[in-house]
């Protein structure tokens, strides 16, 4: 099994821009890192008492200490534009295909296709013997559903978020959303999936006893199949 | 100094004070007082750390192991409120009532019953919160951060004994925090003007005052919780009128600047042992007083960083990352001004120096993480995922916690008129610094793969990492086992220590005898050296 060690990529815009500031801002503190470090580490090197140092006398100087107070702020402020332009794109959720009603149960999602008949819980499918050690882990073990959210790429969907008793969380990585469902309220966000595929999350806020318990899974399909597939459903839920 | 010695000789045998259990009890003095209060941190620890290890035993490996997930929820919420208010807080206050006296040439606290009041509230508070472990429907399972409506309207009966010890934390918190204002504003010794204090007394008379401004404000969210539990209001109850989020507003308006009650003590403590040992004045006095108070102000504005997924306006999100980023700048002057201490000194790496140093590096990437998580975009990725959890372990375990080992052997000769032994105490610094990274550094690894926190089984792909953290914690619990035998053969025995106690120590805490007697400075000192 291979070892994550970093965010993923994702497969939306938003994921890649994401992505981008997070490892932006990791080089920006790995380089302070060296050189603070760097810096700490030669007085510890050359600077012993063991190794016949005598302690200088000097114990401020204003040039220094304006500069080192300057410098870390223009920093920042390199970094704060970029998060700002994509946090600007990120709650602009206008223009959007079609828009998703999403509530947060205890212990499960229930997904609604704004406009259609088309609505159902999802939960988890992982078998319980698996979760008390009496047969063996799948794969997806915990990140498994009986019906995932079915969406379809490359058009912009617009995802509404509420929670039916406590607080939960969205969370899906490799859209780079997470957006708390909050019970009485109702959170906007988007998304814009480029690549078909099948993407996990889970709930990302303390719910309760089965909080670790309520995974997400988004199946990504192409607009045809999309639309197939949600007649198929509106079908169905007619004739019941 | 002789002429200080020779008083608090004086004074010795002047001292009629009670014996046995009564000594405890009815304790006026700054330094039992300061001995009970580091013992009641000493007894939380290993008892927030018990839950600790429980929770890592249960994460070893994925599946149902060791306890419930109900069972598991208590756990992570009763480690959190016993770390930060039972072990940390109280060890930071045990310090102040020890030092600050001592350091200000002070007889005692300003006001000693009342700090014997803020003291044994104390043991009975943790009572009542342990003893809900034992209650039907459990101890308090919503997270230190209680969050609403989960503890409103689903938390366990155990909730009110929660508030009601939480209410009786905040009165001693609030209490011990007059008491360090009023010793430090009003007994310094003649000739000690503010800017000549130790900077330890600094940080702690800014932390006192945001303990003051905070701690009504989480007392009034316990009690909007007791009300909506019991009253019929709807503070936090959408059908009631009322606003989920409001909760966390008011929890976070005392939660963030909680953050630094936590942190700056600590800064104190890195402040007195850097320059000790490396037999150099402390660089940027001034500015060190400066970007301690910057940070103690911002920390009132930056509250809503910890919400950025429920859903704030735009304009919200950008005001709460500007100013969340801009507390990395006071912050780094006071690293650069700990390095700078270092840089062309003559050092030593006793313990405690250990200790320092491992705080400025570790507490530096966990301030690091700090600012990635500042970035309100990319927070959306790290929010409530074991990236968080990382992140405040580095500051509050490597930050807190290793100033509070770093202290400890600092001071300890001071207390006890022994010297610890070095070899134990070096080779308990490289236990705790090399299992702390093993158990919290793979944290960042399965936070930005995509494990939530505060789950208690967990997907395949996050194993192998969860495992190492495992072994790193138990390590790191097993250490603080050999921690506690190297206090308590301290205090038994060990080679005596000078008034000094170290080459480059400076200031009035080191003119006084190892240990010093039952009163010091019960006539004012005179002041040559004031801070070292």
């Amino acid at each position: 099994m291979s070892l994550t060690i970093n965010m993923p990529v994702g497969v939306t815009d938003m994921s890649h821009h994401v992505h981008q500031l997070h490892m932006i801002i990791f080089w920006i503190c790995v380089a302070i890192g060296i050189i603070v470090f760097g810096l700490m580490f030669y007085a510890i090197i050359f600077h012993r008492k063991a190794a016949g140092h005598q302690a200088a006398k000097f114990h401020e100087h204003t040039q220094v200490e304006i500069l080192w107070t300057i410098i870390p702020f223009l920093i920042l402020v390199a970094m704060a534009i970029p998060a700002t332009m994509t946090l600007f794109k990120m709650d602009d959720v206008s223009d959007s295909y079609m828009t998703i009603k999403i509530t947060g149960y205890m212990w499960r999602w229930h997904y609604e296709y704004v406009g259609t008949n088309v609505a159902y819980m999802s939960e988890l499918a992982t078998p319980y013997e698996q979760t008390i050690n009496r047969a063996p882990k799948d794969e997806y073990y915990l990140r498994e559903v009986d019906k995932p959210l079915v969406l379809p790429v490359g058009k912009k969907i617009r995802l509404l978020m509420t929670g039916n008793d406590v607080i939960h969380s969205w969370w899906v990585s490799d859209l780079a959303v997470k957006k708390d469902a909050i019970p009485g309220f109702i959170n906007e966000t988007w998304t814009l999936i480029n690549q078909p595929g099948i993407y996990r999350g889970q709930c990302a806020e303390l719910c309760g006893a089965r909080h670790g318990f309520m995974p997400i899974v988004v199946h990504a399909v192409s607009e045809e199949e999309f639309k197939t597939w949600l007649k198929a459903q509106e079908l169905a839920n007619k004739r019941s | 100094m002789n002429e200080a010695v020779a008083h608090a000789e004086h004074a010795e045998h002047a001292a009629h004070y009670p014996q046995g259990i009564k000594r405890w009890i009815f304790s006026t003095n700054h330094k039992d007082i300061g001995t009970m209060y580091l013992w009641l941190s000493f007894t939380m620890f290993f008892i927030g750390g018990t839950s600790a290890m429980l929770i890592r035993a249960e994460l070893f490996k994925p599946g149902a192991n060791l306890v419930s997930p109900e069972l598991f929820n208590q756990l992570t919420t009763m480690h959190g409120l016993i770390m930060i208010f039972g072990a940390v807080m109280p060890a930071f206050v045990g310090f102040a009532n020890w030092m600050i006296p001592l350091m200000i040439g002070a007889p005692d606290m300003a006001m000693p019953r009342l700090n014997n009041l803020s003291f044994w509230i104390l043991p009975f508070a943790f009572s009542i919160l342990i003893s809900t472990f034992f209650m039907q429907g459990g101890a308090p399972n919503f997270g230190w951060t209680f969050y609403a409506p989960l503890s409103t309207t689903y938390g366990p009966n155990s909730t009110d004994f929660f508030i009601f010890s939480v209410h009786l934390m905040g009165i001693s918190s609030i209490l011990g925090a007059i008491n360090i204002i009023a010793t430090i504003l009003n007994l310094r010794a003649p000739g000690m003007g503010m800017m000549q204090m130790p900077m330890f007394c600094w940080t702690w008379l800014v932390t006192a005052f945001l303990l003051l401004a905070v701690m009504p404000v989480l007392a009034g969210a316990v009690t909007m919780v007791l009300a909506d539990r019991h009253l019929g209001t709807s503070f936090f109850n959408a059908s009631g009128g009322g606003d989920p989020v409001l909760f966390q507003h008011v929890f976070w308006f005392f939660g963030h600047p909680e953050v630094y009650v936590i942190i700056l003590p600590a800064f104190g403590i890195i402040s007195e042992i850097i320059p000790t040992f490396s037999r150099k004045k402390l660089f940027g006095y001034v500015s060190m007083v400066y970007a301690v108070s910057a940070i103690a102000i911002l920390s009132f504005v930056v509250w809503a960083h910890h919400m950025f997924t429920t859903g704030m306006p735009t304009a919200g999100e950008i005001f709460f990352m500007y100013v969340t980023m801009l507390i990395a700048v006071p912050t780094g002057v006071k690293v650069f001004n700990w390095i700078s201490t270092m840089f062309k000194g003559a050092m030593t790496f006793e313990t405690p120096m250990l200790y320092a140093i491992a705080f400025i590096i570790l507490f530096t990437i966990g301030g690091f993480t700090g600012l990635m998580l500042a970035i309100a975009p990319a927070d959306f990725q790290y929010h409530d995922s074991y990236f968080v959890v990382a992140h405040f372990h580095y500051v509050m375990v490597a930050g807190s916690l290793m100033a509070i080992f770093g202290g400890v052997y600092y001071w300890i000769p001071k207390w006890t008129g022994h010297m610890y032994n070095e070899t134990l105490g070096k080779f308990h610094f490289w236990l705790t610094m090399i299992s702390f990274n093993v158990t919290f550094f793979p944290m960042h690894f399965v936070g930005l793969a995509g494990m939530p926190r505060r789950i208690p089984d967990y997907a395949l792909q996050f194993t192998e990492f969860n495992q190492i953290a495992s072994i790193g914690a138990f390590t790191f619990g097993l250490s603080q086992i050999f921690f506690l035998y190297i206090v308590i053969r301290t205090i038994r025995g060990g080679e005596p220590a000078s008034a000094q106690v170290w080459e480059g120590a400076h200031g009035l805490t080191w003119t006084v005898p190892s240990p010093p007697p039952y009163h010091t400075f019960t006539t004012p000192p005179v002041i040559q050296d004031a801070h070292g």
